[in-house]
């Protein structure tokens, strides 16, 4: 098989560019979202108030239980049938951030759950709401646990989010696959695609790596 | 001397849970300016009476009243709330610290002043670093919880209470947790405390510390006050054989 140098180059910035201005900046947007909803979610399935964590936990089923490609077509092709029409962008946002919030709902709410009780109850004893102790005491320490997990939800998004080129984002993945419709050259240009999501990946755990590292400077080796 | 009127007034202190009914009837009484010292075997429920104190756990009976208020009567429908009111007037030092792992030894005990008393930053910061000096570890106030030894790390709790400037302190079992040979250094502590004339009430199995800094004993046992005076009466001539075969049982282990 010869291989067409030539393309390869003439094809990497598109494809680097269609990742810096449609698969990062969609990720990043649909994670800082997803971790909202999950921790709105989280609290809920932890909180005492029974129908506010059943619907919380009917929430994490049915994203869990549903292809993200499904979620999406739904609020892409379905909603303009029920009379809302929405553009690709704010499409793959919405249901990339409701699937993150899903997943990582189960994963804040462990988080939490392994803080011990008594940093609960150090914080009542000095006078604290439970929200200021979940919020100044609880999330910090529970952040720690939660970073490795978190990050892998969010290398998952990065990849996943190469779904949204079938609703007609123009992300990375569509940036090759464009580059295809006139060259004909699959394999050259699916391998450079990937090829560019692998360093992309690589970049993003190097940066998960110094987050921990930062993050354990209270933690007894 | 001169009678003293009760800090701390607790009648008929009730708490069960399910089946268990850890504090029958409890009634305590603590001085202005006394030591109170709870002794008594495991499951006797002294730990719960320390957290009724402090709002930690909700009884379903009995009054629990400080001078000057807050006084609270608890029943079935008393909210979490009122039983949190109990908070202002004291503070608790843990059996296991519960330092928060996350800050500096300095943001652990400016913590409270600072987010919950809402007290200016430079003089609860000022305070904080006089009361650390105290306890011999101001070297210690940029350092993390973990970095410090158990001993060092329970004199950071006391220290953390006594920021909040309660007028009764906690303490829940404080040198359980350590090894033996840091237990006196927090003994040490707190026995200055006492002599400063801080009102505390001192759950513990160390009884020749009881003894000592102690001014009235409570045994103790099922949920019930079985005995309680000076210590000298109830550690060294207990009326009732419960009570001293307790005290027997520690103080002679082999």
């Amino acid at each position: 098989m010869n291989v067409d140098w030539a393309l390869f180059l003439d094809s990497l910035w598109p494809i680097v560019l269609g990742g810096l201005s449609g698969t990062i900046p969609l990720s990043v947007a649909s994670f800082v979202l997803g971790l909202l909803i999950a921790l709105v979610i989280a609290l809920m399935r932890i909180g005492s108030n029974p129908v506010l964590a059943w619907i919380a936990r009917a929430y994490i089923s049915v994203i869990r239980g549903t292809p993200l490609l499904v979620q999406l077509f739904v609020i892409f092709y379905g909603l303009p049938s029920v009379g809302v029409t929405l553009n690709p962008w704010p499409s793959a946002i919405i249901a990339f951030s409701l699937n993150v919030g899903g997943y990582a709902a189960e994963v804040i709410r462990a988080s939490i759950l392994s803080v011990p009780r008594g940093q609960w109850e150090a914080g009542y004893t000095i006078g604290m709401s439970r929200g200021k102790t979940l919020r100044r005491l609880i999330l910090p320490q529970a952040a720690r646990v939660s970073v490795p997990p978190l990050s892998n939800t969010f290398i998952s998004l990065v990849k996943d989010s190469s779904l949204a080129s079938l609703i007609l984002v123009t992300e990375l993945f569509r940036k090759a696959q464009e580059i295809t419709s006139f060259s004909q050259q699959f394999m050259l240009l699916y391998l450079e695609a990937a090829l560019v999501y692998w360093v992309f990946c690589l970049v993003l755990s190097s940066g998960q790596s110094k987050i921990e590292e930062r993050l354990d400077r209270y933690v007894a080796h | 001397m001169l009678p003293t009127e009760p800090l701390l007034q607790v009648t008929g202190l009730q708490k069960s849970f399910g089946a268990n009914d850890v504090l029958k009837s409890i009634d305590l009484s603590v001085d202005a300016g006394g030591v109170l010292a709870l002794i008594g075997p495991s499951g006797s429920g002294k730990t719960t009476v320390l957290r009724c104190l402090n709002g930690l756990e909700k009884p379903d009976a009995g009054t629990v009243a400080f001078a000057g208020g807050p006084s609270v009567a608890f029943s079935a429908t008393t909210s979490m709330k009122e039983a949190q009111s109990l908070r202002t007037r004291s503070a608790m030092v843990f059996q296991n610290y519960n330092l928060f792992p996350h800050k500096t030894v300095l943001e652990n005990v400016t913590e409270g002043p600072i987010q919950v008393q809402r007290r200016p930053k430079a003089e609860a910061l000022a305070e904080a670093t006089s009361l650390l000096e105290r306890v011999g570890l101001s070297d210690k106030a940029g350092q993390y919880p973990h970095e410090l030894s158990g001993g060092q790390q329970q004199r950071v709790g006391i220290v953390r209470a006594l920021a909040l400037k309660p007028s009764l302190l906690l303490f829940d079992e404080p040198t359980s947790a350590l090894d033996p040979e840091l237990v006196g250094d927090v003994l040490t502590v707190i026995k200055e405390l006492a002599q400063e004339g801080w009102t505390m009430v001192l759950v513990t199995h160390e009884l020749a510390f009881a003894r000592e800094v102690a001014d009235h004993v409570v045994f103790m046992d099922g949920g019930v006050v079985v005995e309680q005076g000076h210590p000298d009466t109830v550690l060294r001539e207990p009326r009732e054989e419960r009570t001293r075969q307790f005290v027997h049982r520690l103080l002679n282990p082999f």
